[in-house]
């Protein structure tokens, strides 16, 4: 910002001060002018723009502390400056307290007074940067969007409103690929800490030892390779968010020094003795079934209640399917972008493919489905036959016994030969009277 | 041809004054020539801070020897007046000043008061002192030619508030100052 930009409106009751300091700040520059009274100095803040304002505090009328309380009411982000004859610490202690920014006593000191303004200047442009910085961030982090118009979608959007901006703990369940991370980053980015950092750790993918080392840290020396001093994902997320991913894994040990950590929010470095403060909130997710391990005693009871204060259910993709259409545009359009293929939706075939689909690997499944049909195909268009073959085949009921599996390898090979009995047959390694049977057998019919 | 004007005011060493001739005429284009008159210092006093007001040295300049009101931006030939003070000079607000000018105006007061070395405790430099004052006659009367303070460390009108500061900027206008100070009323 260039110093002619910057407006210096002087307010003092002597004529004197305010053609000293309007030509001495005209001199650096500045765009200045001056007000003989509180009355004056209200008239000219309304008709125009002010960054520093210099108050004399004793003038007739309304004097400069009461002056500034209108100032700071009016635009806050404006920088007081209290003019004083004589430098009384009471009367200094109240300006600030009011939010003036600092003062001068008369006569200023020339030095003191360019070094004050430059000061103030330098702050307030901070200020304004982290505000833009601030800005940015809450653009950036609007870029996880929740998609799901479906009523429990919904529902789940409205909880994630509801407890975003208290401090309470989170539980998020739900399959594998539901969108558990995303509700965690969600909630954080609505919250008062959206400013500081969301710290993930995967408890299921560490041993015990390393999630440890994980989560709090450690020493040099603490074991063999810890050449170095390492903050752990606690001590990280201090202001911020722990977002514990499948937090039904950790360790029984784990399980006692994470329960102490949340208590008191004060934990040790591995192989350390000085303690260690960390105000975080705590979000965690989870796939398992954590009643039945608390009742089995492989969960312990204690952290169970810590961590399900507020339980937010994710429904699997396959109970809302009407989200499914909405999700497949939004992918496509994201990977469109992404892999510079211009796309512009799915034939009839391919839509009725993915909604019948039963998505047992849910939102992160869709995704991937789509990336895949980005990649080998070549139109305008996503067809069936740019989907996954799993996702092309009509809607079982999901299950794990050989006679689910034995049905859907019949189904996949009747699929890719375009229902040829001897075809099939001959790949299956049966005979044709075989496959008939199991064709009726399993209610196998052809979809045209 | 411009012309600026000097005057010294009582106690002023004529050696310092004669030093300020050749970097003005170099720095303004402009002829220098000395004045004589009998100004009576005691009346800037101020018995309370045992300064000179600066101020009123302008305002009596201003009575007495400006000839602002008959300048035009066409003007090509102007006047300026620089005074020359021994003395230890303030504005009401400041608690001392090196020099005071009127902004885009034709007058403007320096002192060599707080430019000497002695005042820091420090032993004399005249030398020092002598490019200190030249420097400062230059950045005021700058601002009579309606320059402000320059960003640039080298330029003369960078704003200097301790003694240092004088010491570390140059005695020439930085380019954006020089172009400034050609495009300003024609008068250099």
């Amino acid at each position: 910002m260039d110093k002619h930009e910057i407006g210096i409106l002087v307010v003092d009751d002597e004529l004197i001060v305010r053609e000293s300091l309007t030509k001495w700040f005209r001199e650096d520059g500045f765009r200045t002018d001056a007000a003989e009274n509180a009355a004056a100095a209200l008239r000219k803040l309304q008709s125009s723009c002010w960054d520093i304002i210099l108050v004399d505090i004793k003038m007739p009328g309304m004097d400069g502390i009461e002056l500034l309380q209108r100032i700071k009411e009016l635009k806050n982000d404006i920088i007081v400056i209290i003019i004083t004859a004589f430098a009384s610490v009471d009367t200094a202690v109240k300006a600030l307290k009011q939010g003036a920014y600092d003062y001068v006593t008369k006569p200023i000191d020339p030095d003191y007074l360019d070094h004050l303004i430059s000061k103030a200047l330098n702050e307030r442009s901070l200020v304004r940067e982290n505000i833009k910085l601030k800005d940015a961030v809450s653009e950036l982090s609007e870029k996880d969007v929740i998609i799901g118009e479906s009523p429990e979608m919904q529902r789940v959007i409205e909880m994630v409103k509801t407890v975003a901006p208290t401090d309470t703990t989170v539980m998020i369940r739900g399959e594998s690929g539901t969108g558990k991370e995303l509700i965690a980053r969600a909630i954080h980015n609505q919250s008062q800490r959206k400013y500081f950092p969301i710290v993930t750790v995967n408890c299921g993918a560490l041993t015990e030892t390393l999630l440890e080392s994980e989560l709090f840290g450690h020493e040099k020396g603490a074991f063999t390779g810890a050449q170095y001093r390492r903050k752990g994902k606690v001590e990280l997320a201090d202001g911020g968010t722990l977002f514990l991913d499948e937090v039904g894994n950790i360790s029984p040990k784990t399980q006692m020094d994470l329960l102490r950590v949340l208590e008191t929010k004060q934990f040790m470095r591995v192989g350390g003795s000085e303690i260690i403060h960390s105000d975080f909130r705590v979000i965690c997710a989870t796939n398992c079934d954590l009643e039945a391990a608390v009742r089995d005693g492989r969960f312990r009871e204690d952290l169970y209640y810590r961590l399900n204060v507020f339980s937010i259910p994710l429904p699997p993709l396959r109970a809302r399917r009407g989200d499914i259409a909405k999700l497949a545009h939004y992918f496509l359009e994201q990977y469109s972008k992404a892999m510079g293929k211009p796309r512009h939706g799915f034939t009839a075939e391919a839509m009725h493919a993915l909604k019948a689909y039963d998505w047992p690997g849910n939102v992160r499944e869709l995704e991937n489905a789509i990336e895949r049909a980005m990649v080998v195909s070549d139109g305008p268009v996503i067809d069936k036959q740019h989907l996954p073959v799993q996702t092309v085949l009509p809607a079982t009921a999901d299950g794990k016994r050989l006679e689910d599996v034995e049905r859907r390898h019949i189904e996949r090979i009747l699929h890719e030969t375009g229902w040829n009995i001897s075809r099939s047959a001959s790949i299956l390694d049966i005979d044709r009277v075989t496959l008939y049977h199991k064709i009726e057998k399993f209610g196998l019919k052809r979809h045209q | 041809m411009n012309s600026i004007y000097l005057l010294p005011l009582s106690g002023v060493e004529k050696e310092l004054t004669e030093a300020l001739v050749r970097p003005l005429q170099k720095a303004f284009h402009a002829e220098i020539a000395g004045m004589n008159a009998a100004v009576d210092m005691q009346s800037f006093y101020d018995e309370q801070r045992h300064q000179y007001n600066s101020t009123e040295i302008l305002r009596y300049m201003r009575e007495h020897f400006s000839n602002n009101h008959l300048r035009s931006p066409t003007l090509s030939h102007s006047k300026a007046y620089l005074a020359i003070a021994a003395q230890d000079l303030f504005i009401p607000i400041l608690t001392y000043v090196f020099g005071e000018a009127e902004l885009d105006g034709d007058i403007a007061v320096v002192s060599y008061y707080r430019l000497q070395n002695e005042r820091y405790g420090l032993p004399p430099d005249r030398t020092l002192l002598v490019e200190r004052l030249q420097k400062e006659a230059i950045h005021e009367l700058g601002h009579a030619f309606g320059l402000v303070h320059c960003q640039t460390q080298a330029c003369v009108m960078h704003t200097s508030t301790y003694v240092e500061d004088i010491d570390l900027k140059g005695i020439p206008f930085c380019d954006v100052c020089l172009k400034i100070l050609q495009r300003s009323k024609g008068r250099t």
